[in-house]
Formats: C-alpha cells, sequence, structure tokens
C-alpha cells in the first residue's frame, strides 16, 4: 500500500541528518506503531509522508504511485490522513467547518454544516451543542485541541488509505486513553483495507500493533 | 421598483433580500427614494429638512425588521443623507441598512450617510449595516457616521461589515451609553489593492452597571490600509472591552489605536489587540484535509470575518 524508498532527510542550516536510509513497506490493512528515543526521527518521518517535510533524497510510492513530488493537498486527496502531534489553532476555523473541510475534502465558505458530521465529535467523547459553533483557536484547551484533531481524522477515514496519528496519546486529558484505544481498534475494523501508522511511545499503543518498528538516531532498528 | 439584475444583486448582498421585504421598509436607488412602506408600528418618512429619512419606531414593535438599502449604480453620484431613528420605550427592532455602489465609470461615486439612533429604555436593537462595491470603475467611497444615544436598561447591538470592494472609507461610530444598558458593537473590514478604511468607534459609558463590548476584525491585503480606533470612555461603574484582531497578508498595513479612558473608581475596562499574518501551519492544517492552498487561505479569511 504503502512504501518509502532509501528515505534521507537533513535539516537546518547545518543540514543535521535526522533521517538515513529509512526504506519501509506498509501493507495494507496493517495497523503499525513507529516508535523510538526523542530524536530519533518518528515524527519527521510521519511529516514526511504527509508531505509537510521534504526528504533530502528517497522515494515514497502510494499503491503504484511516486507521491514523492506531490503536494501536501494532492496526497491528502489521495487518501493519505494526518493527525499533527501539537493540533493548530486559528481563528476564523470553528469545529463545524473543520469537521466539514475535513469530511469532504472542499471548503465551506458558504457555512453549511453536515449534521451528520457531529457523530465525529462523540466519537471523542465531546457534545456537538457545545463544540460545533466554537472557534479552534486559544478558547479550548490543549486537551479539546486534541480531540477535535482526532476528531477531523475520523471524519476523513471512510476516503482514507493510510491514516497517520502522531503521538495521540500526548495531551489527550480527561479523555482517557482506554476511549482512544477504542477508537483506533474501531477504525481498524471499521476500514480494514486502511493502513494505520501510529508514533507513539504508549506500551499500550504498541501492544495493539500488527508491527513495531523502532527508530534510532535516524535509522530503522533491526 | 424595478432594479436590474446587478442592482438586485448588491440589494441581495447588502441586505440579504432579493426583492420588497415584509413591513416597514425603504429602497434608495441613486440618490432617490424610489419606494417605502411603513408598517403598524413603524413608520417611515421623508424627513422635511435635508435629504433622508425619519424612522419612528413604536413601543410595541416586538421582533420586527425595517429594511433601508441604499444602492448606487450611477457614476459619479456624490450623497449625502441623513436617517434619524426614534425608538420608543419598550420596543424591540431589527434595523438592516447597508450600502452598495457599482461603478463602472470614470466618476467617484460617493456616499455619505449619517444615521442617528435615538433609543429609549427597555429596548432591544439590532442594527446591521453592510457596505459592498462592485465594478472597475474609479471610485467607491462610503462614509458611514453612526450616533447611538440609549437611554437606561437598553440593549443594542451593531454588525457593521465592509464586505469587499470599497475604496476608501472613513467610518466613525459614536454611542452615548445610559445606565443598566449594553452595546455590543462588531465590525468586520476587508480590503485589498489600494483601498483604504479608517475606522472610529467611541463608546462614553455615562450610567452605572452598564457594559461595552467591541470587537473589530480585519483582513487586509495587497497594498492595502487599514486605522481600527477605538475609545471607551466610563464615566461611572462600568465595564468594557475592547477587542481588535487583524490578520494581514501581502504589504498591506494595519495600524491598531485602543484608547480605555477610566474616570471613574468602579469603572473595568480591557483592550486586546493582535496583528499578524496566517501561520503556515494553519494553512498546512487545512491541506491536509484536502484544500488546495489559496482554498485554505480563502477559508481562514472567510471564517475569520464570518
Amino acid at each position: 500500500m504503502l512504501a518509502i524508498k532509501n528515505i534521507e532527510c537533513k535539516l537546518g542550516p547545518e543540514k543535521k541528518t535526522i533521517l538515513s536510509d529509512v526504506s519501509i513497506d506498509f501493507s495494507a490493512g496493517e495497523f503499525v506503531a513507529i516508535t523510538g528515543e526523542n530524536g530519533s526521527g518518528k515524527s519527521t518521518l510521519a511529516k514526511i509522508i504527509m508531505g509537510l517535510i521534504k526528504p533530502t533524497s528517497g522515494k515514497i510510492f502510494l499503491g503504484e504511485k511516486d507521491i514523492t513530488d506531490l503536494s501536501i493537498s494532492e496526497r491528502a486527496q489521495l487518501g493519505v490522513v494526518y493527525a499533527f502531534q501539537t493540533p493548530v489553532r486559528f481563528k476564523g476555523v470553528t469545529v463545524a467547518s473543520l469537521l466539514q473541510v475535513a469530511a469532504t475534502g472542499e471548503d465551506v465558505l458558504d457555512g453549511k454544516f453536515d449534521g451528520k458530521n457531529a457523530k465525529f465529535l462523540e466519537q471523542v467523547g465531546l457534545d456537538p451543542k457545545e463544540y460545533l459553533t466554537r472557534e479552534v483557536n486559544a478558547s479550548l484547551s490543549g486537551g479539546e485541541l486534541k480531540r477535535i484533531e482526532i476528531a477531523s481524522v475520523f471524519a476523513r477515514a471512510s476516503s482514507a488509505k493510510i491514516l497517520i496519528f502522531d503521538e495521540p496519546e500526548a495531551g489527550i486529558d480527561m479523555w482517557s486513553l482506554d476511549n482512544l484505544l477504542d477508537s483506533l481498534k474501531e477504525l481498524k475494523k471499521t476500514y480494514r483495507e486502511s493502513t494505520i501508522i501510529v508514533i507513539s511511545h504508549n506500551a499500550k499503543i504498541l501492544e495493539m500493533a500488527d508491527r513495531t518498528i523502532v527508530l534510532s538516531h535516524g535509522r530503522v532498528k533491526d | 421598483m424595478e432594479l436590474d439584475e446587478i442592482e438586485k444583486q448588491v440589494l441581495k448582498t447588502v441586505a440579504g433580500i432579493d426583492g420588497i421585504p415584509e413591513g416597514a421598509y425603504n429602497f434608495r436607488v441613486n440618490g432617490k427614494s424610489i419606494s417605502r412602506s411603513s408598517s403598524e408600528n413603524i413608520d417611515v418618512k421623508i424627513r422635511p429638512d435635508k435629504k433622508g429619512l425619519e424612522i419612528f419606531i413604536s413601543g410595541k414593535t416586538r421582533n420586527e425588521a425595517v429594511h433601508i438599502p441604499v444602492i448606487i449604480s450611477k457614476t459619479g453620484l456624490k450623497e449625502v443623507v441623513y436617517n434619524d431613528f426614534y425608538i420608543e420605550d419598550g420596543a424591540d427592532v431589527t434595523i438592516v441598512a447597508g450600502c452598495g455602489i457599482y461603478n463602472c465609470g470614470a466618476k467617484k461615486s460617493v456616499h455619505n450617510g449619517v444615521h442617528t439612533f435615538h433609543v429609549g429604555n427597555n429596548c432591544k436593537v439590532k442594527y446591521i449595516e453592510k457596505h459592498y462595491g462592485m465594478g472597475a470603475g474609479a471610485g467607491k467611497i462610503l462614509n458611514p457616521k453612526t450616533e447611538v444615544f440609549v437611554k437606561d436598561d437598553s440593549s443594542v447591538e451593531l454588525e457593521l461589515e465592509q464586505i469587499k470592494g470599497v475604496d476608501s472609507t472613513e467610518r466613525i461610530t459614536t454611542v452615548e451609553l445610559g445606565a443598566r444598558s449594553d452595546v455590543i458593537v462588531h465590525e468586520k473590514t476587508f480590503s485589498e489593492g489600494r483601498q483604504t478604511v479608517n475606522s472610529e468607534i467611541n463608546v462614553s459609558v455615562n450610567g452605572d452597571d452598564s457594559r461595552v463590548d467591541i470587537v473589530s476584525r480585519a483582513v487586509a491585503r495587497d497594498k492595502s490600509k487599514q486605522k481600527f480606533s477605538s475609545n471607551i470612555i466610563g464615566n461611572s461603574k462600568c465595564r468594557g472591552h475592547s477587542e481588535c484582531d487583524a490578520i494581514l497578508m501581502d504589504e498591506a498595513q494595519v495600524l491598531a489605536v485602543p484608547s480605555l479612558d477610566a474616570r471613574n473608581l468602579d469603572a473595568e475596562l480591557i483592550h486586546e489587540a493582535a496583528i499578524g499574518k496566517i501561520a503556515g501551519e494553519q494553512i498546512e492544517k487545512l491541506m491536509t484535509l484536502g484544500l488546495y492552498e489559496e482554498q485554505a487561505v480563502a477559508q481562514i479569511i472567510n471564517g475569520f470575518l464570518a
């Protein structure tokens, strides 16, 4: 389903090597956990798959298609979905419009909202009546933002081929880790053909995975 | 009343209506009042002394609206219009104004609207004013002056919006507030090209236990310039809040000048101002949901000014 081939990534003015010769094949329907010490390059790898960071060299294939030079938008339209480790705050986008964009992949300049999308908030334990009209900004706590971020990924799940979660357990506040695990299991059960990639340090998430890849100093550890 | 297609489009944009609305209204098109109607509770009259209207709103008015849109589609037309509103004690009314200019000609089109509101006791008033410009003509200039005098125990909400297409605007809003009353002023302005916006909002709180909330949101693109000045004067035991948020793009300029003037020991006044570009990660987040970069920017601007 997804293949990354000989990825190398150097970042910053000093061209520090973050990833070196990383090659991984991900199968359809597979739940893969990627773990490793801080600074091992896990999040960089996730961002490279989404197109948020350009690799210095190497290739990425989605099925037979080379997506290495595609933009973030183009990858999203092909079914790559990504949950940020630190959710983005912004004035001007309500929770309702964020979910609407996520569910449709289209802008919602007319403010119309499909009521069916409210269920994605319920899936992360938030009351739609309370949250839909709120802006995704600093008035929300870090934990609320994290759950909304995960809800936005659930909203895209039906059209997703690759679902990437970058440390979903970080900052989930009162919403328990168990609920997050249940949601991930539900995703895996419902979307059997989708590949789920979770960057995590959490033992329970690692236990859930079909396979765990360990990164160390920017390389896949044998 | 006959409107052409462009005039209908402008009417829809500034007043949210397709034609003659229910209830009281006045349509001003190219410098003339072309259609007017009163209702049982709202009397709309041409004023005898100068251009404009006198609108009398009875204390029996409940959940009723009066529409007074202005459309200018003739290039070179310049006018000053004075509309006075007399709102009796106990009235609950929504006033929908708004002005749209369509100018494809070589001469400037200018509408200066001076609106004065006399709000009684125990009133609930919502005033909606939208401004819009269309056409590639020399200048679409709108200069609204809004004065609001509020007595006691009343609630007033002003929604002031410059949608787009206005080349130059000088906006002056002044409110005098009595006791146990509150006023909310929401202003939204969009500018692009070399357009200029100069907005000044002054609220004097003269009675005890009153509140004022001023929220301005601005988006400035290209080489446009906007200046927002707000001034809350607390002459009494009162609470006041002023907030200016602006998105800055390209080579635009936004100047925010909030001012608080507390003249009573029990006046509690706060202001906030934030000006900045759209963060790259905000655009990236929306791109991960499938939008192209231009769509992501439009989504953020649209929501910011919604």
